[in-house]
């Protein structure tokens, strides 16, 4: 499946780009394995994703937790805890 | 439109205005107002940069509007947030609740703001004096008081 990725703030900074499209084999079927898969792509995603349970993740623009399938999402995003307000 | 997400600044008195112009059914507005404090873990800051996730931020802020409008009479609701790069002193959010009385605009204006704060994709960074740029830290109390919006049970009116 192809799908589109975006990092926002420090996630973004560490991997060096705002975002990426990518393919992704039929075993990477929730959050979590999908952070797994990215954190194998070199250097700069293992340091974004060194601590996982730091980054936050939503589903074509709505939060989601780790266990979530992303089987059909467009846009998957990956960002720190909010700080607005 | 109860949600805007710009760089620009807005005027309290004028939102205020323009919010509740012609209705009569209001007998109470409160508003929240967050501003760019001029320091950081005691060090002075030279500036704020807001950066959000243009789509998700508006979606966001309109789900928990809905929230807040399904949970009191509130006759007139805003949110506006700033993003970009802003000094100390400078107006962040404006949230506005308006409602016959004051206890639900006064409960709502909180609701929206804690669930913002919590909720809204918007991550801050710090400038100090030397160039060096921080993200601020999420704080847990924030997601803790959200604990206090749990839903009440049905059957306690």
């Amino acid at each position: 499946m192809t799908v589109q990725i975006v990092y926002f703030a420090w996630v973004r900074e560490r991997i060096g780009k705002p975002g990426e499209t990518v393919e992704l084999a039929p075993e990477v079927a929730t959050v979590a394995d999908l952070v797994r898969w990215l954190r194998a792509q070199g250097p700069e995603y293992e340091a974004a994703f060194a601590r996982p349970e730091l980054v936050r993740a939503a589903i074509d623009r709505s939060h989601v937790k780790p266990d979530t399938p992303i089987a059909g999402a467009r846009e998957i995003a990956f960002f720190p805890p909010v700080t607005g307000g | 439109m109860k949600v805007r997400v710009q760089t620009a600044d807005f005027d309290v008195g004028e939102e205020v205005r323009r919010l509740t112009l012609g209705q009569h059914d209001i007998g109470a507005v409160v508003t929240f107002t967050g501003t760019v404090r001029g320091e950081a873990k005691g060090r002075p800051i030279v500036s704020m940069t807001l950066e959000h996730y243009p789509g998700m931020t508006e979606a966001e802020l309109e789900r928990i509007v809905a929230d807040a409008e399904a949970r009191w009479p509130l006759s007139a609701t805003l949110v506006v947030h700033r993003y970009g790069e802003l000094k100390p002193g400078d107006n962040i959010v404006l949230v506005v609740a308006a409602s016959r009385h004051r206890h639900a605009a006064f409960e709502a204006a909180a609701f929206l703001m804690d669930f913002l704060k919590s909720r809204a994709t918007f991550w801050k960074k710090e400038t100090t004096a030397d160039g060096e740029g921080h993200w601020v830290d999420a704080r847990e109390a924030d997601e803790a008081a959200l604990a206090r919006w749990a839903p009440r049970p049905a059957a306690s009116d």
